[in-house]
């Protein structure tokens, strides 16, 4: 892989989880590289660390041992006001279970990072841009209809995009998804991957977790994750 | 944006916080309706024992008395800070009446209608005479006749709803007096080997209600100069057991107080080779508040002990507040999740909670004190309702001396309740956001929709 091309690099990450005494060693010094604009899967069984992986690469977490860099910047230096603008700006997150906020509206769930990244009165200023960004998004993942539905109004391939609409509102360089079909039966499970591959073409770098090495095989690379390390490309 | 944007939509639209609003309504009406009619039986007790005896008294405990108090009541209405001071003697008599079913030893107090009314609530108390307290002890059908008042509750009995039987015309009833003279030392006074006692008739020209169930169930109230005259106290240098003195509005109860005890010392170092000095010493110099101590101290007790109750209450209160917010925020710790992933920060997501705890916690406080002071001010209607339908009374008027349940509760209790529930409420949401917001988020997302 081109080096001038990675967008981000893992290397050398553990982390254990500690359960009274007995000790849980989940990632064992795993390395890896993403490419800007790569779609990467990454597959294993059930409790390998895959989305344990995921939210140390977001940020969510942090490692034992090991870092993350972000186009040359290693996240660890980061303060906790640098590193929320971090997850706000550069990484976008879908989860298995969408993760809605239940008491907003469709558009105000996907402008929620919108409202985060500026100040309350920066909002005033973006305001009319972001909500016409929002409408646009959810008119390209086929939701312009469902704005203002709350989510609990929606079906689960339907809240999905929504959540895939939050994630890219921000134009984030990479797009973490963790199972995001995982939850959805497999012609809605499909679309969303659709979803995704249309993402791709237009450039995004994707890094998608998945069980199933089917849809695996959409992705430029697949990488297995086998007793806390990256055991196949 | 979202800071603000965020509380307000968690408030709106969700049922359980309706629930959360209710609660702290509930626990805050109480906490004011309790605390409001406690205090209030309590101060308006103290003010009735207040309005009895003025603001400061120089008196002693013996049935003897001390000379020569016209010359200190002289010194005093000099003082600048005195309104007026009022010469007390307090004493027992037999008591008999044709009218009355109780008779005995009651307690007999002698006043100077003109200088008591200025110094005590006396004029207020009167009923026959309340627009004409000089003549307090003028029987209206002949005023030349030595009156007497008489405590209320020893001759007028009252309606269920605790109003006075008053008649209309002065009854013409007559009490018989009968006092035992002490000497200057104390002893009784004989004639030959059997003991002599005063009696006298009065004719009852009045009868005062103090709101003081003691006061009002025995005393009776005699002229001054008479009462000195069947106890023996006129004799020689005349004798009272107690001066009644009121301040200029506004002062400095204590400072004067103080300085009422300076101008006593005085006076007795100055009279002590006068005679009978030696009854100087049994006399003490108080405020109204430690001269009533005795009165006052139980009830105050009891208030304690209430308000410890209602302390206990209003722990319990705190604490369904802040299980219902650890509830709700235990709900939405995925929300905290959420939050963070998208980079909220760990400040900016406490303080939505607490936006959030603190509008429920001020939307419910609020309509709590509405509420409750609403039915304070209806609470005397409301029991008047209960009565006239149901016969049901908080206190039996016809036994109780509490004419009015106390309805205003003031501006410092309600705004304490106030502060205390709303803290509740962001206490309440503090532990169990910040426990989401610090226990790491990933713990939260990985599990499902709760
Ligand atoms: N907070 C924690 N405390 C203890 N153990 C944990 C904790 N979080 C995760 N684990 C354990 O770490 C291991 C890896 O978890 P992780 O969620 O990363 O697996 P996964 O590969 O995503 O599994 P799945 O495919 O089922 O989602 C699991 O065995 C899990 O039980
Ligand atoms: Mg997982």
């Amino acid at each position: 892989m081109n080096k001038n091309n990675c967008i981000m690099n893992c290397s050398g990450i553990c982390k254990t989880y500690q359960m009274g005494a007995a000790r849980l060693e989940v990632l064992k010094g795993l390395d890896l590289s993403v490419a800007s604009g790569e779609f990467l899967a990454i597959v294993g069984s059930s409790g390998s660390g895959k989305s344990t992986l995921l939210h140390i690469m977001g940020a969510l977490d942090k490692p034992d041992k090991g870092s993350v860099s972000f186009n040359g910047t290693d996240l660890s230096r980061l303060g906790r006001g640098r590193l929320n603008a971090f997850r706000n700006k550069n990484i976008g997150f879908v989860f298995q279970f969408y993760h809605l906020l239940d008491e907003l509206t469709l558009l105000e769930n996907v402008l929620l990072p919108r409202m985060v990244s500026v100040g309350t009165l920066g909002w005033a200023k973006v305001r009319k841009g972001a909500r016409k960004a929002a409408k646009e998004l959810l008119e390209r993942l086929s939701l312009a209809d469902r704005a203002a539905h709350k989510p609990y109004q929606l079906s689960g391939g339907q809240r999905q995009r929504a959540a895939i609409a939050r994630a890219l509102i921000n134009g984030p360089d990479i797009l973490l998804a963790d199972e995001p079909t995982g939850n959805l039966d497999s012609e809605t499970g499909n679309g969303i991957l659709k979803v995704f591959n249309e993402l791709h073409r237009a450039g995004q770098t994707i890094v998608m977790v998945t069980h199933d090495e089917k849809i695996a095989a959409i992705a430029d690379r697949t990488i297995e994750l086998v007793d806390g390390r990256v055991s196949a490309e | 944006m979202y800071k603000v944007f965020l509380p307000l939509r968690f408030f709106l639209k969700r049922k359980i916080t309706y629930l959360a609003v209710i609660a702290v309504t509930l626990c805050v009406f109480t906490v004011v309706v309790v605390m409001t009619v406690m205090n209030g039986l309590v101060t308006d007790f103290v003010d009735k024992n207040h309005a009895f005896v003025g603001d400061c008294i120089v008196g002693t405990d013996s049935l003897v008395g001390f000379g020569w108090y016209e010359d200190f009541l002289d010194e005093l209405r000099q003082a600048d800070f005195v309104y007026a001071a009022s010469p007390v003697i307090k004493t027992f008599g037999l008591v008999k009446s044709e009218s009355s079913s109780k008779s005995g030893a009651l307690p007999v107090m002698g006043i100077d209608a003109v200088e008591h009314i200025k110094v005590t609530g006396f004029a207020s108390a009167l009923h026959y005479r309340k627009d004409s307290p000089l003549l307090a002890f003028a029987p209206q059908y002949d005023s030349t006749l030595p009156g007497c008042v008489i405590g209320i509750d020893l001759l007028v009995n009252r309606e269920s709803d605790g109003q006075y039987i008053q008649s209309s015309l002065l009854p013409r009833w007559v009490y018989s007096v009968t006092c035992f003279p002490l000497t200057a030392r104390g002893a009784l006074i004989k004639s030959g080997t059997s003991l002599s006692a005063n009696s006298k008739i009065f004719y009852y020209s009045d009868n005062a209600e103090t709101g003081l169930a003691k006061i009002d169930s025995g005393m009776i109230y005699l002229a001054l100069g008479q009462l000195q005259e069947i106890c023996g106290m006129a004799a020689e240098s005349k004798r009272a057991t107690a001066i009644f003195i009121k301040f200029n509005p506004g002062s400095d109860v204590e400072r004067c107080t103080e300085k009422v005890a300076r101008m006593w010392a005085d006076f007795t170092l100055r009279y002590s080779d006068k005679s009978q000095s030696w009854l100087f010493d049994t006399v003490t110099v108080a405020d109204w508040k430690s001269y009533c101590r005795e009165t006052i101290a139980p009830m105050e007790k009891e208030q304690t002990m209430m308000m410890m109750l209602f302390a206990m209450v209003g722990i319990i209160t705190i604490f369904i507040i802040f299980v219902v917010f650890y509830m709700i925020v235990a709900h939405k710790s995925k929300d905290i999740g959420i939050l963070k992933s998208i980079g909220a920060g760990e400040f900016a997501i406490l303080g939505i909670f607490l936006r959030f705890a603190a509008l429920i916690g001020i939307t419910g406080s609020a309509a709590g004190l509405v509420l409750g002071v609403l039915f304070l001010r209806k609470i005397n209607n409301l029991e008047d309702w209960l009565f006239a339908n149901f016969q049901w009374q908080l206190w039996d008027r016809s036994v109780y001396a509490i004419g009015d349940i106390p309805d205003s509760s003031g501006v410092i209790l309600p705004t304490v309740v106030f502060i205390c529930a709303v803290s509740a409420c962001i206490i309440g949401a503090f532990l169990p956001t910040l426990r989401g917001v610090i226990k790491k988020c990933v713990d939260i997302l990985r599990v499902n929709e709760l």
